[in-house]
């Protein structure tokens, strides 16, 4: 069955001139985990919003947990749980301050939602900062929270927009951590990310969203391969950059890409191993010694870049920008 | 219906919590009123010849309650920006509550705050020599009257903060307004100073007419008033009530319309 099925959205802002959403679909199979992966104003959030029913679609459907998403908002903010790319969370009270407020608005009685507040707590290990205002809060701290808010009557399908946006590495980590275990228990999630290996990580399948359109759909392995196969790169000294290349084409039967810059030469191969061990022979009776030879396998972002031609804004381990080329 | 009184206390409670965890905001809602009352009754008091009895005191604190309960307006309006800013509406319109819980659950809240302003304001007055002539029972109603248009105001901040999203804006937006506001009136000095123009103004300013019924609800005549023989000047504590019933009457299905279509 699908949990969440969305439907020719259309979303455009100043009088048409901005199309956030155009033409979007969209399924997610009940239990799964769907990443919506796209670069930012790609459309990942007004997806979000317009199935959470935070905002009306200027046409088109969607339905949640199968009830209608613009017939009966309701229903539908009964059966879901949000977490935003910001913490929304109320700064000034405690952690447990604000799971109770919350748990109260999702209508459990008093003595419930203080148990079910301790629970969370408990669960996203943050009892001991209970009774802390969430601004003394680490931004790891206030996005465990924000999400344990958006857990408190186990919701059939959840929202997580960009939850790890901003964190540092270890926050990031964590917050996997946290995402995996959810994703065992069976929710249905749609989680949206600029992340590469993060879609990669959490999500069993993912539609790569650019300019309000779903322009890919697929796992992560079945997006790699319509990337293409595996290639071969070897990375050589300067001055044997062309015989190598000669011997690569030789093997391969195609012309190898070659970067002089980082002195790389890569072409795709059928049949990875063989023509591994056939370069590395030819290149030894040519007196070539590479400095780095092996197979890759295209990773999402060559999916990414191939897909949307422009490089995603990656961020990675340890903060640095990583410039992807084209 | 019963959940959604329930919905909304729960958004007033939180606000009391607020009031709790940062004890500093109120304090200083509190000081800025209370250094108003110092300002004029000892700078500006000794130079204005009031002509009533027990002095400039007696007319000045009915003005200085209004003025603090006018700027409800600011902190509704403040406290919704922020909630906009910080995405914690988005939250709110997530769940499964009435649509009208949290707007009526803020104007509630920044309400019962005002109880806690208004009693602190009251004894400072009493400490420069404000005393109510008119008893108990009328100085009781004459505060009940301050907390309806504080609420009734608050209807105002709601749209606003709705509308501006940032509480820097919020808080610029409306110090710009209500100050004039509460100066063009009746509230500090006499209008009949003013120009012709500004004195029409003043007499229907909502907040002369409040200042206007308050004086009458203390004991106190309101000889800085009613110059124009006006019929809101003769008749404050009605056109008070009227103004009061418009506010909510406009603003509330606006404000609450604004809540459920509000995007960021």
């Amino acid at each position: 069955m699908k949990s969440i099925v969305a439907q020719e959205l259309v979303k455009s802002y100043r009088d048409g001139e901005v199309k956030a959403l155009d033409g979007l679909n969209l399924d997610v199979e009940e239990g799964t985990v769907l990443g919506l992966l796209g670069p930012n104003g790609a459309g990942k959030t007004t997806t979000v919003r317009v199935l959470a029913t935070l905002l009306t679609p200027d046409s088109g459907s969607a339905t949640v947990a199968g009830i209608d998403v613009l017939k009966h908002p309701d229903e539908v903010r009964k059966v879901i749980g949000l977490s935003g790319q910001y913490a929304a969370l109320d700064e000034t009270l405690t952690g447990w301050d604000n799971l109770n407020m919350f748990g109260r608005l999702y209508h459990l009685n008093s003595s419930a939602a203080k148990k079910r507040a301790e629970e969370l707590l408990e669960k996203f290990s943050l009892t001991e900062a209970a009774k802390r205002p969430i601004r003394t809060y680490s931004g790891g701290m206030r996005r465990r929270l924000d999400l344990a808010a958006s857990l408190i009557v186990k919701p059939k399908v959840l929202f997580l927009d960009e939850p790890t946006t901003g964190l540092d590495p270890r926050g990031r980590m964590e917050m996997w951590e946290v995402i995996d275990e959810l994703v065992k228990g069976g929710v249905t999630l749609l989680l949206t990310t600029q992340y590469l290996e993060e879609a990669d990580h959490l999500a069993d399948s993912i539609a790569v969203i650019d300019t309000g359109k779903v322009i890919a759909r697929g796992t992560a392995d079945e997006l790699k391969n319509q990337v293409g196969g595996e290639r071969l790169e070897i990375t050589v000294e300067v001055n044997q950059i062309p015989e190598a290349t000669k011997l690569v084409e030789q093997v391969t039967g195609t012309k190898p890409s070659v970067d002089n810059g980082i002195r790389k030469i890569s072409a795709p191969v059928s049949n990875g191993s063989a023509s591994l061990i056939q370069v590395l022979r030819l290149l030894d009776d040519a007196n070539i010694h590479p400095l780095d030879i092996g197979l890759k396998r295209p990773s999402l972002d060559d999916v990414f870049i191939s897909l949307t031609g422009h490089v995603a804004e990656v961020v990675v381990e340890g903060g640095a920008n990583v410039a992807k080329r084209k | 219906m019963l959940q959604s009184v329930s919905d909304f206390l729960v958004i007033t409670k939180r606000q009391l919590l607020q009031m709790i965890r940062i004890p500093e905001v109120l304090i200083f809602a509190t000081i800025q009123p209370a250094m108003f009352v110092l300002l004029f009754r000892y700078v500006f008091g000794g130079a204005i010849d009031s002509g009533v009895k027990g002095g400039y005191v007696q007319l000045l604190m009915p003005g200085i309650f209004v003025q603090t309960v006018a700027f409800t307006l600011a902190a509704t309006a403040v406290g919704l920006a922020a909630d906009m800013q910080k995405g914690l509406i988005d939250r709110f319109r997530s769940l499964p509550i009435s649509r009208s819980a949290v707007v009526i659950g803020r104007t509630v809240g920044d309400t019962l705050q005002n109880v806690v302003t208004l009693i602190v304001m009251g004894l400072v007055g009493f400490l420069v020599g404000w005393r109510p002539s008119s008893g108990i029972v009328k100085v009781l109603l004459g505060f009940l009257f301050l907390l309806a248009f504080g609420y009734s105001m608050s209807w105002i901040g709601v749209l606003i903060g709705l509308s501006v999203r940032e509480e820097r804006v919020a808080q610029n937006l409306v110090f710009m307004t209500v100050f004039p506001l509460t100066f063009l009136s009746n509230a500090f000095a006499p209008t009949t100073g003013m120009p012709k123009i500004l004195q029409y103004f003043a007499e229907w300013n909502p907040v002369s007419t409040m200042v206007a019924a308050c004086r009458q609800l203390f004991g106190t005549q309101n000889i800085f008033g009613a110059t124009a023989n006006s019929w809101p000047s003769e008749n404050p504590i009605l056109m008070s009530l009227i103004y009061m019933v418009l506010l909510v009457a406009i603003f509330a299905p606006i404000s609450v319309r604004k809540y459920v279509r509000v995007s960021k």
